[in-house]
């Protein structure tokens, strides 16, 4: 039957399962809008292409399903590059669609014309120009299946106006056909081998749970493996969740921000079993004096991530989940009691330095914060954040128990991903609560979705950190530029009369006591709230391993100076 | 040291672009690249020339990202494999009718030939390893030479043999090789 590329390309969305899309109509799309009109899909307006991107992403991490979101050619598809780096970064399976100008106009300079699959070749896992409607379908099938199989990441499929307006025969491919690209499922018996003999030989293993144990489904078989060989679970910042933060293997967060206990039992370990993460400078401090004593085995689907950093004893490349399977029955059972021991000892030296055991002065802390909202939630919300020292404390204290309810840029780092994300993990998941904990920079940079909110009534409820400074930057002033200031201190709006305007309830917060009520209230509102903390101004993520320096090598929380 | 690479690659619009595009990306500097059609039309060949200061770890990376390319079907490194390496080479050398004895004396030395005379110059023609090339070359620049173009090298291995293959998890990968690797790390 013949159909307008427009109609073949909501032919294969909908047939992907594709419920909703983030998107912004212009002139080289028109047509695809369009056509959407006739297909079960439900579209949600941004105010800024950079929101979409966001919300798309946000709505695969807690679904694990393909998120899809579209612009118009030019300005549009530009508006979601940042977007489109932060899933590409983090992995994140996203279809992009852009519209483009006619195909006999490309390289004109035409109105509103980019060279979109150009700009975005580095920051796609794989990008497609379409000048042809026959093209459509075979594309389209190609980038879901790129996206979200393999280590998943952002596909790019940029739609000349001419092919979502010609006609074409449709008929929806069977399978597709990829030469070249074919992730593997396992690993080779040759390699477990080789890894479980490393294993039977270790006195002091720690394993390092990463995204890629969340992505491949593979926590409870993580959980049955650490079990049986008694491995203590340290997780990267993406990977909390994969293990559940009170199991007493659990190491928490590994890394600049992680545990001293965390980070000095990768120091001291004899064994690293790195599964699906990828040794980021943020995870290994100095890489000369990485893990020194340890043999390392790294279960890694994309191999391109194996030796790139650090150098490891065994690859294993393939499915993580299936890995792990292969491994439990090939390896016995072992209690390492003195090595779990000495972490513990770690633990009590490091805990009591911890500033959850402040007295209250009247100030608010970011981290009596989280605890206090993780407590009032149950530990059970599904959180967002920005990017700073916001969320680094999100991590160290909103306890992670189960996958994917934790959602944060972390390879690319970009503010203003809170609150879209949140909006985009509403519509994955519209019965489970929703918190977004932004900085008062980083909120500033997407609020405008606020309003996108309201339209759509997202229940998500966003608590901002307002500390009037660009805290992490200014942390790293404070630390390694003799506290000078420098474009740090930010005045910002007032928050409350801000979401107000856009129609979401609001209340400002500044006494400690009043930190459970405001909470209890968000909850209790129905749609979006805004919380505004007024918060300690100059306080400092501990604690922290200063870039480039060895993983042991932290700062810790000073003692509190007595009254 | 110089690392060649033979890569087959989806013969598709833009392929050539991802192929550069990553070199760049991942910080790694191409000394020739040449890329033509194959026996099988929807595939192209490239031979890839780069300079691997690490030596093995680099040429694991190189390989390894280029499977990340959607496009790219198969990868190995011949360097280290019994293979016949070819560049072909237009040396344009300017010389009158006096001195055209010479260069054609030193064009059969080389197995070379000369493709075009004109009044003033003549092209010489020269096909073999690079190495025979650049001895040709500076052989011939006393003579003069007004300009050269060169395809870059292409590759392929002698008889049964194929390259190495780094990739973890393939079918003739030795995990051996990475304790190997492991320990020339810095």
């Amino acid at each position: 039957m013949k159909k307008t590329g427009a109609e073949i390309l909501w032919e294969c969305v909908v047939r992907e399962g594709v419920e909703v899309v983030f998107g912004y109509p212009g002139g080289a799309n028109m047509p695809i809008y369009d056509a959407m009109l006739m297909y079960p899909v439900h579209h949600v307006l941004v105010r800024h292409e950079q929101g979409a991107a966001h919300m798309a992403d946000g709505y695969a991490r807690a679904s694990g399903k393909v998120g899809v979101a579209m612009a118009t050619s030019g300005p549009g598809a530009t508006n979601l590059v940042t977007g489109i780096a932060t899933a590409m970064m983090d992995s994140s399976p996203v279809v992009f669609i852009t519209g483009q100008v006619a195909a006999h106009l490309i390289g004109g300079d035409a109105f509103q014309e980019t060279d979109v699959t150009g700009i975005t070749l580095p920051i796609t896992k794989h990008n497609y120009l379409v000048t042809r409607a026959d093209e459509i379908a075979e594309v389209v099938t190609e980038a879901f299946y790129i996206a979200r199989s393999g280590r998943p990441g952002p596909v790019l499929i940029d739609i000349c106006k001419n092919a979502q307006v010609e006609q074409a025969e449709f008929a929806y491919p069977d399978d597709v056909k990829l030469p070249g690209y074919q992730p593997r499922a396992r690993a080779p018996q040759a390699d477990l081998e080789q890894a479980v003999r490393l294993i039977e030989k270790a006195k002091r293993p720690v394993i390092l749970a990463g995204h890629g144990v969340l992505v491949s489904g593979a926590e409870e078989t993580l959980t049955h493996f650490a079990v049986k060989t008694q491995t203590p679970v340290a997780s990267t910042l993406l990977g909390l969740g994969a293990f559940p933060a009170s199991h007493e293997l659990s190491l928490g967060m590994m890394g600049m921000h992680g545990e001293v206990h965390t980070n000095l039992a990768i120091q001291n370990a004899d064994l690293i079993l790195a599964l699906g993460m990828r040794f980021d400078d943020r995870v290994t401090g100095n890489l000369k004096t990485y893990a020194p004593k340890a043999k390392k085995i790294h279960v890694e689907i994309d191999p391109s991530e194996v030796h790139k950093n650090v150098h490891v004893d065994v690859p294993l490349v393939g499915d993580l989940k299936n890995v792990l399977s292969d491994l439990i029955p090939m390896v016995d059972e072992y209690d390492h009691e003195e090595w779990k021991n000495q972490i513990n000892e770690w633990k009590s030296e490091a805990d009591t330095r911890s500033i959850m055991n402040w007295p209250n002065d009247g100030k608010l802390y970011v981290p009596h914060l989280i605890h206090d909202l993780w407590e009032a939630t149950g530990g059970g919300a599904i959180i967002t954040t920005d990017v700073g020292q916001h969320q680094m404390w999100t991590a160290q204290y909103y306890a992670q128990e189960k996958p994917n309810r934790w959602i944060t840029s972390g390879g690319a780092g970009t503010m203003g991903f809170g609150l879209p994300s949140a909006i985009g993990a509403w519509f994955a998941n519209k019965d489970q609560e929703i918190w977004a904990v932004a900085g008062d920079g980083g909120f500033q940079m997407t609020q405008a979705e606020l309003t996108t909110a309201v339209q759509e009534g997202a229940n998500v409820k966003v608590a901002i950190m307002n500390n009037n400074f660009l805290g992490m930057v200014r942390q790293w002033q404070e630390f390694f530029f003799e506290k000078r200031y420098s474009a740090v201190n930010m005045l910002t709006p007032d928050f409350v009369k801000v979401a107000e305007a856009h129609g979401v309830p609001a209340r400002r917060v500044t006494r400690p006591e009043d930190v459970n009520e405001a909470i209890q209230w968000a909850r209790k509102t129905p749609g979006p709230v805004v919380l505004e903390f007024r918060v300690e101004r100059e306080d400092a993520v501990y604690p922290m391993v200063p870039a480039g320096a060895s993983l042991d090598q932290m700062l810790q929380r000073p003692a509190r100076a007595e009254k | 040291m110089n690392y060649t690479f033979i890569a087959l690659v989806e013969n598709k619009p833009g392929v050539l672009n991802r192929v550069a595009s990553l070199f760049r990306r991942r910080n790694f500097n191409i000394e020739s690249l040449a890329v033509g059609r194959t026996e099988n039309p929807e595939v192209s060949r490239m031979t890839v020339v780069v300079d691997c200061p690490n030596g093995d770890m680099d040429a694991h990376k190189i390989e390894a990202n280029l499977y990340k390319l959607v496009n790219v079907i198969d990868v190995h490194d011949v360097t280290h494999q019994p293979s016949v390496t070819r560049d072909l080479a237009l040396i344009k050398v300017r010389v009158g009718p006096e001195k055209r004895g010479e260069v054609n004396n030193l064009a059969a030395i080389f197995r070379a030939r000369i493709v075009d005379v004109a009044a003033d110059s003549v092209i010489v023609e020269a096909t073999g390893t690079e190495e025979k090339i650049e001895g040709m070359v500076e052989l011939l620049r006393p003579l003069g030479i007004v300009e050269m173009v060169r395809t870059g090298q292409i590759a392929m291995t002698r008889g049964a043999n194929s390259g190495i293959r780094r990739m973890p998890g393939m079918d003739d990968y030795n995990y051996e090789d990475d304790y190997a690797v492991a320990e020339m790390a810095p």
